[in-house]
């Protein structure tokens, strides 16, 4: 069975299809259709609801944390524990005036940022998410990393952008969802009678364990049960390659791959932990990494995506690989016998093939110190600067002394089967002087490390060209910023102007 | 918060002129607003889910249902033997067929109909269904359309003077081409439809349509049954754009098909990705002008030839493609043109009505120009755009229209100074000048777009007004709701005409058994049309009001008001709910339809001459960009627009249409790329990997403003239609990244730039404009 709070309603479900997603299950099964299909690949944000977790501090208060998920991509079983908000729990009243409406409401109205209104329950529970987790206003490249997954075909932005804003010109509401949430964790902790909390539908279940034992058992006795973790990936197999997976696994809950360390600088990050939940303690060592995760998917799915999902899925064009190549990151493999621990780089075989075993999980990533003379680069060239997959994704991590590079890692996606690393170029780079035509050189080297595809996203020959320029990029960013720029350049001279300014960057 | 400036109407102190909240508004931040698929299923629901060609081209052998039909929960399987009458449901010519069971003509056409007990059901038993093919070569290329003459619709063309003696005689010279790409529409609700049987033995539709009348007709005729079998209701649509102008059609058609046999209530909705390839987009073009013009820049005679991409069937692309023929001169005068215009067959999804309805594609064509000529001549683009503008004496369109109202003189003029551009574009050349790596581009260009529909019967509308004895008043009009605000915007003229609050005026479904034989709400007349409509109405009401006033107060007409809720005259006044019951015991009917058809509008297609259009709407935009010249990426840093909505009905509306439209036209041109692989299968089918504008695409400083000027011609209360004009202000991103393209060859050269400009287009033509500035030096060392 599992449990949850639906925005003011306890919910227990034991027996339904181990493959819904809380979408599916709202309108179909509650006739809560409030929440809207746009999609149900996770691009529009039009089922956007929030999900409440209980979050301990560190001074051991409990608190509840909402966050922005993607609907559809959410199954329901991952539910379990925690508290589901969707538009209609929004504004209690039954036929609300304007004065009725919350303050993300009234301002959406008042800006007229609705049109046809299909997106607008899902830009609301982003507003509201924002809303909930700034006491002030942001500012608008907060509010634009917030709603960059909710599309809206209608209005052109402009209005909602303006409504984000507007929403605390009222009376600030005190959202009362926690309390009633922490009633309802009162009474789960209460009636929680299962070791593992699971759905069923015939001899179709779904599993989600609460500790790494109870998740390698269950691997072990279902070698060819399909893993899932935030589902941004696996939900899309359901809804669009209508996969009918009879055992599923989650990751999601499992307490060991739910948390993360920091130890002094060298990261431990659990493979269930969300990006949106490491990324502050990932930006604090390395924030140019902040390129790749602030346009990875959409804050919906920077909020349920994990790392160890993204490496389980071996996409060929997920974001994360090449830069946890670049850093020379490892991970743990779990199974009932115990761990394995292995290079990112080393973990990748062909398309979508990796290294991992039948009964083993990917448990934890590892991060490793950050080397003093680190010099990194992120790229990510797609066509839109939001919410996109890579057409390239460039990374690049080199270290120097006096002036000579002496270490280089470089790994690429969107660039061949599998993320994988350019030795070609790192071996250009190696012993050469840290200037531009080092860089320029090197990328010479290109083709000699891919040949790329052509596809939906850009050419063959674009895909090079582009990877070139970017090292040419680097090598401008890394030798004229800051340094050269105000001594040995004439002040008209905008080299170093390397970037153009678009609002989400 | 926002300002506007136009509130003359408002200022008489009635509804119009006001900006009112969409009606709507709160019921959809309340998430209470239901779509077709909300509305809780009637019981014992079935599902359908069509079954898709596999192959872009061939003809059917063999069909195996055998594995869907033993799928629990399978009932029936329809094909085209089921269908009792008629199968084609082109909505002007034949060729778009419901069904096929022998010839496929495009990849993902609808075989059969699976009906079961589930959506989830029926689309799993839709793909178990194995059909053999034979295959035969699938024309994708438009090229090789044209050079087989394969086309859907015969070719046709516009003709004023001699085009090519006025080029040939010309000082200078030019000729270009420019491949356009398509669009998909992404309205965020898919397409669907729940028919069911009715009380009285018909059957009832409720789908997301902009033509309900066009989906009552081909539901009847698929049936063999007469029009008033079918009713049909369209509340609201999550978007449509033209994409659900002709497009909804099928699936309803396909709906009702299965009620038919069934005798219960079916829906059908289609997944994104089978929506993406199952229902036609904006037509992609690939044209060339040649053109002659003088040392100035003034053209003196231009030779336009558009090629519609169309797909496999004529669906509305006859009209399409001369719309695009009507706009190859956008604002500009041609002393001697010819247009010619090609309805190109290609095995692809039949593409469609999308908001401009070809007119961008042939709009393009003028601005294309005008970049050109500046760039041979080294002049500014701008001079180029005005010196070319229509005028008094030099009025008269390629299709013999004669241009009246000259406001784009004072627009851009306007423009040019509240949007600084000369200042800006001398800054910007500077900061080019030193910059290897980013370099800024920024064009104004003008809009003047042509409104009714060319099909001149589609020119009428109806509405039906009911006043309720206690003064509370029903509207309902032809036209639908897909998000524009029609159903508010004519609550207001309502509410106007009798002089009572806006929130006195009740607003209902779009219903075929309320007002029949409508139009779509389409080609941005649904205001013009149905407010038309709506007041006449409302006029036919008053008028026997004030009759009865006049009788029973004895009292002279004309000093009889209707305002503030009260009617007053001479000798007194009466509240509006008071005179309603007064009239109704006096048995005067309060109930009145209304109808209204354009004036002044005549076209002679063979002779391509006459007035197709009752007024034109005009627009200008300036837009700033950046474009990075080692990866192509590119963004929107500015835009400034001044348009052209008559006298506003409601403000705020009108500018969300303009802010809308603008991003729409400029994701078109930039980011949406629609790509069909060479077997013929939609590549782009998903929002995954088809990007439209997300948030932060929004022009971080958008300034968007209304003309001051009404409309010379009588509209509903001097209003202008917004729909559509405003999506090719778009064009002033595309421009505007040509020109900062440009400075890498200090605008001695502007490289062709196909649409939609990716960074990879952009990166090419950097390539292009490069490899020329090399050549070009070379010859200079010479």
């Amino acid at each position: 069975m599992i449990q949850f709070l639906l925005n003011d309603t306890p919910i227990e479900v034991q027996e339904c299809s181990p493959s819904f997603t809380i979408l599916d299950w709202l309108r179909t099964k509650k006739g809560k259709v409030g929440t809207k299909e746009g999609c149900a690949t996770g691009d529009c944000g039009a089922c956007t609801i929030l999900v409440g977790e209980e979050k301990i501090n560190k001074d051991g208060h409990a608190h509840w944390h909402y966050k922005a998920m993607n609907s559809c991509l959410l199954l329901l079983g991952n539910a379990h524990g925690k508290h589901i908000m969707t538009v209609e729990g929004v504004t209690p009243a039954l036929y609300p005036t304007l004065n009725d409406l919350h303050p993300v409401q009234r301002a959406l109205v008042e800006c007229h940022g609705s049109q046809c209104g299909f997106c607008t329950p899902g830009i609301i529970m982003s507003l509201l998410a924002l809303y909930i987790n700034n006491a002030t206003y942001p500012g608008k490249k907060a509010v634009i990393h917030a709603l960059g997954g909710n599309l809206c075909r209608c209005t052109g932005y402009s209005p909602i952008l303006l409504a984000a804003e507007k929403a605390y010109s009222f009376d600030r509401t005190n959202e009362p969802y926690s309390q009633l949430a922490t009633q309802f964790k009162a009474s789960l902790k209460a009636s929680a009678v299962d070791d593992v909390p699971f759905l069923k539908n015939g001899p179709r279940t779904f599993f989600l364990p609460q500790s790494a034992k109870q998740l390698v058992d269950l691997k072990a006795l279902y070698p060819h049960a399909h893993l899932v973790a935030g589902g941004t990936d696996f939900a899309i197999e359901l809804s669009q390659n209508l996969l009918l997976p009879d055992i599923i696994i989650s990751l999601s809950q499992a307490k060991e791959l739910t948390q993360m360390s920091d130890n002094n600088g060298m990261l431990h990050i659990g493979a269930a932990v969300p990006y949106s939940q490491f990324v502050d303690t990932f930006y604090a060592y390395y924030p140019e990494s902040k390129e790749l995760f602030e346009r990875l998917g959409s804050s919906q799915v920077r909020n349920s995506g994990t790392l160890g999902g993204s490496l389980g899925n071996a996409s060929p064009i997920g974001d994360p690989a090449p830069l946890l190549i670049a850093l020379n990151a490892s991970m743990e493999l779990l199974s009932a016998h115990g761990v394995r621990t292995i290079k990112v780089a080393d973990y990748f075989v062909d398309y979508k093939k990796t290294v991992l075993k039948n009964d083993e999980v990917i448990s934890t990533i590892i991060i490793p110190k950050r080397a003093k003379s680190l010099k990194l680069a992120c790229h990510k060239i797609s066509k839109r600067f939001e919410d996109d997959i890579s057409t390239v994704c460039l990374v690049l991590a080199i270290e120097h002394s006096q002036n000579i590079i002496t270490a280089a890692r470089c790994a690429m996606g969107g660039m061949a089967a599998i993320p994988k690393s350019a030795t070609h170029i790192e071996q250009q780079l190696i012993s050469q002087p840290l200037n531009v035509s080092s860089f320029i050189d090197a990328a010479t080297a290109i083709e000699h490390d891919f040949a790329p595809m052509s596809d939906v996203r850009a050419s063959a020959t674009y895909r090079i060209t582009v990877s070139k320029n970017l090292l040419q990029r680097i090598g401008i960013e890394f030798c004229h910023k800051n340094t050269d720029l105000n001594s040995n350049l004439n002040k008209n001279n905008n080299i170093a102007i390397t970037r153009i300014s678009h609002a989400s960057l | 918060m926002r300002h506007f400036e136009m509130d003359k109407l408002k200022a008489q102190g009635g509804s119009v002129g006001q900006s009112k909240y969409h009606d709507s508004a709160i019921k959809q931040v309340c998430g209470s607003a239901n779509y077709a698929d909300d509305n809780p299923e009637p019981h014992g629901c079935l599902h359908a889910y069509p079954v898709l060609a596999p192959v872009a081209s061939g003809f059917i052998k063999s069909v195996d249902t055998s594995k869907a039909l033993a799928l629990a929960g399978v009932k029936r399987i329809f094909s085209t033997a089921d269908v009792p009458g008629k199968l084609d449901i082109g909505p002007v010519f034949p060729g778009d067929v419901l069904l096929t069971s022998d010839e496929i003509q495009y990849h993902g056409q609808p075989v059969l109909v699976v009906v079961a007990s589930t959506y989830e059901i029926a689309r799993r038993a839709a793909r178990l269904v194995i059909i053999e093919c034979e295959q035969t070569t699938p024309i994708l290329d438009i090229k090789d359309a044209i050079e087989k003459q394969n086309w859907v619709r015969p070719p046709h063309s516009l003709n004023r003077g001699n085009s090519q003696q006025a080029i040939n005689s010309a000082h200078h010279q030019l000729k270009g081409e420019i491949s356009i790409g398509g669009q998909e529409h992404f309205y965020l609700e898919g397409q669907i439809a729940l028919a069911q049987p009715d009380q009285d033995g018909g059957i009832h539709v409720q789908c997301s349509t902009q033509h309900p009348t066009e989906v009552q007709h081909l539901v009847a005729k698929i049936l063999k049954k007469p029009f008033n079998f079918v009713t049909v209701e369209t509340r609201r649509m999550g978007g449509a754009f033209g994409g659900k102008e002709t497009q909804g059609a099928p699936w309803a058609c396909l709906a009702a098909l299965a009620v038919y046999y069934l005798g219960c209530p079916v829906k059908m909705r289609l997944a994104r990705s089978d929506d993406f390839k199952l229902t036609g987009k904006r037509h992609p073009f690939n044209n060339h002008y040649h053109v002659g013009f003088d040392e100035n820049g003034l053209i003196e005679g231009a030779d336009i030839t558009v090629n519609g991409y169309c797909g496999y069937s004529p669906d509305l692309s006859d009209a399409i493609v001369d719309r695009a023929m009507f706009h190859a001169d956008n604002a500009y005068y041609y002393p001697a043109a010819k247009i010619q215009g090609n309805r190109c067959k290609v095995n692809t999804v039949s593409h469609t009505a999308f908001r401009g309805f070809g007119g961008p594609q042939g709009m393009i064509m003028g601005e294309l120009i005008m970049d050109d000529i500046a760039a041979k001549l080294g002049k500014d683009p701008l001079e180029i755009r005005k010196l070319n503008l229509y005028r008094p004496g030099r009025d008269i369109t390629p299709y013999h229209q004669k241009v009246e109202q000259h406001i784009l003189k004072d627009m851009i003029e306007q423009l040019e100074q509240s949007g600084d551009y000369w200042a800006r574009k001398s800054a910007i050349k500077t900061f080019n000048a030193s910059s290897p790596i980013i370099k800024k581009g920024l064009s104004m260009t003008p809009v003047k777009y042509g409104i009714s529909f060319t099909v001149q019967h589609l020119n009428q509308a109806g509405a039906l007004v009911h006043v309720y004895s206690d003064g509370s008043i029903h509207l309902n009009h032809g036209g639908t709701e897909m998000g524009q605000g029609l159903n508010t915007k004519i609550a207001q003229i309502v509410a106007h005409g009798f002089g009572v609050d806006f929130d006195t005026v009740g607003i209902s479904a779009t219903r075929t058994d309320k007002v029949p034989n409508t139009s779509p709400t389409a080609a941005s007349s649904g205001t013009d049309l149905n407010g038309m409509a709506a007041l006449n109405a409302v006029n036919t009401i008053k008028e026997r009001l004030i009759d009865f006033i006049t009788g029973h107060f004895e009292v002279p007409s004309e000093s009889i008001e209707f305002k503030n809720n009260l009617i007053t005259f001479s000798k007194g006044e009466i509240s509006f709910s008071e005179l309603a019951n007064l009239a109704y015991m006096n048995r005067i009917s309060l109930s009145s339809t209304g109808y209204y058809a354009t004036p002044k509008i005549h076209y002679d297609r063979a002779k391509g001459e006459g007035r197709p259009f009752f007024y034109y709407a005009h627009g200008v935009a300036l837009s700033e960009v950046e474009v990075d010249t080692l990866t192509g990426e590119n963004t929107v840093t500015r835009v400034d627009i001044l348009h052209d909505v008559g006298s506003s009905i409601n403000p705020a509306l009108d500018i969300g249409q303009i802010e809308g439209a603008f991003i729409q036209g400029m994701g078109w041109l930039t980011t949406e790329d629609l790509q069909w692989n060479d077997k013929g299968e939609l590549a782009s089918f998903g929002p995954a990997n088809y990007k439209i504008p997300a948030i932060g695409d929004t022009p971080a400083e958008f300034n968007v403003n209304l003309y001051n000027s009404a409309n010379p011609e009588t509209t509903v209360f001097r209003s202008k239609a917004v729909g559509e004009p405003p999506f090719m202000l778009g064009f002033s991103v595309w421009s505007a990244i040509r020109n900062a393209i440009s400075s890498v060859a200090d605008y001695k050269y502007t490289a062709p730039l196909d649409t939609p400009a990716t960074p990879e287009r952009v990166l090419n033509a950097i390539t292009h404009t490069q490899q020329w500035l090399a050549q070009h030096k070379e010859h200079s060392n010479d």
